[in-house]
């Protein structure tokens, strides 16, 4: 099993990328910084899964907490409300 | 007494019959006594199955989410790993890698797939229809507080709205605030407070005047 990269409370960037192909971290997410959450595994690749492929090695998954008030520079809810989203490993890189 | 005499048909609902029999059907059919007849699978695997995706249903998360107010050992078990939670109580969700989000006076959580419409079957059953509209799904990540407020839900802002988006292997189920007034009451009774929309995390849980 592939070691999880990233610990609680680690700041990180969502990539900001828009490969073609399946994949499952939602648009309005990407280049979005938050915090990790908690590690929830590592499971099969889904970019790789949407193709018949066996999705191994299995990929460290994380819960990632965005504010809101990044997200949507507009927000009009509340300062401290956020955003949970599962993210795959991959698709993160720290935040210096 | 009335002379009833029949003058008109009855409204008639199509029997199961009625329906043309589909090529898929008849694949059906036909893959089925074949797996039987080959000894892949037998009749009371196929019965167990079919048992188990009737039973899923809101009243299995009701019997976590009442537990979980009632008995402080098993809420503790539930935020460690939700999944061993319904097991220990005789549900198996199988495949679900189950989050219990507890809400109260400080966090609500709320839950939404915009990618799709993952949802926990086993616990809560079929998604209703506006968990997987494209308004609920773009909305609720957007603006949450008006969404909620829609169904009814009108938080106070030092309360975190907190939007889970299941956008992969995970599932939630939203633990809703105990209401009050439910002091002393049995699991039994606790359940019937819980409703489907309440641990998908858009209105509360029922007052105990509303039962």
């Amino acid at each position: 099993m592939t070691d999880p990269m990233f610990s609680v409370g680690d700041k990180v960037r969502i990539r900001d990328a828009y490969p073609i192909g399946h994949c499952r971290t939602p648009f309005y997410t990407r280049g979005i910084t938050g915090k990790i959450e908690r590690h929830c595994g590592n499971f099969a690749n889904p970019e790789e899964l949407a193709y018949r492929r066996d999705g191994q090695p299995a990929v460290p998954l994380y819960r990632v907490r965005l504010p809101m008030r990044q997200m949507w520079p507009d927000y009009t809810g509340a300062p401290l409300d956020t955003l949970e989203v599962e993210i795959f490993e991959h698709w993160l890189e720290p935040d210096d | 007494m009335h002379d009833y005499t029949h003058h008109h048909p009855h409204p008639n609902q199509p029997d199961e019959e009625d329906g043309p029999f589909t090529e898929y059907r008849l694949l059906e059919v036909a893959l089925r006594e074949l797996l039987i007849e080959k000894q892949v699978i037998t009749q009371a695997e196929l019965h167990k199955t079919y048992q188990m995706m009737d039973d899923r249903g809101p009243h299995n998360g009701a019997r976590m989410v009442a537990k979980a107010w009632s008995d402080p050992a098993y809420l503790d078990l539930m935020r460690r790993d939700a999944t061993a939670a319904a097991k220990s109580i005789g549900l198996e969700p199988t495949w679900l890698n189950l989050i219990a989000l507890e809400n109260t006076d400080a966090i609500h959580n709320v839950v939404v797939c915009t990618l799709c419409s993952c949802y926990p079957w086993p616990l809560l059953g079929l998604p209703p229809d506006w968990y997987k509209s494209r308004t609920y799904r773009s909305e609720v990540v957007r603006n949450p507080r008006k969404v909620l407020a829609e169904f009814g839900t009108n938080l106070p802002e030092t309360t975190e709205v907190r939007v889970h988006d299941s956008s992969a292997d995970m599932r939630y189920l939203v633990v809703p605030k105990r209401p009050e007034g439910s002091e002393g009451w049995s699991e039994e009774e606790l359940a019937e407070l819980v409703t489907r929309d309440s641990m998908i995390g858009v209105v509360p849980a029922l007052a105990i005047e509303d039962l």
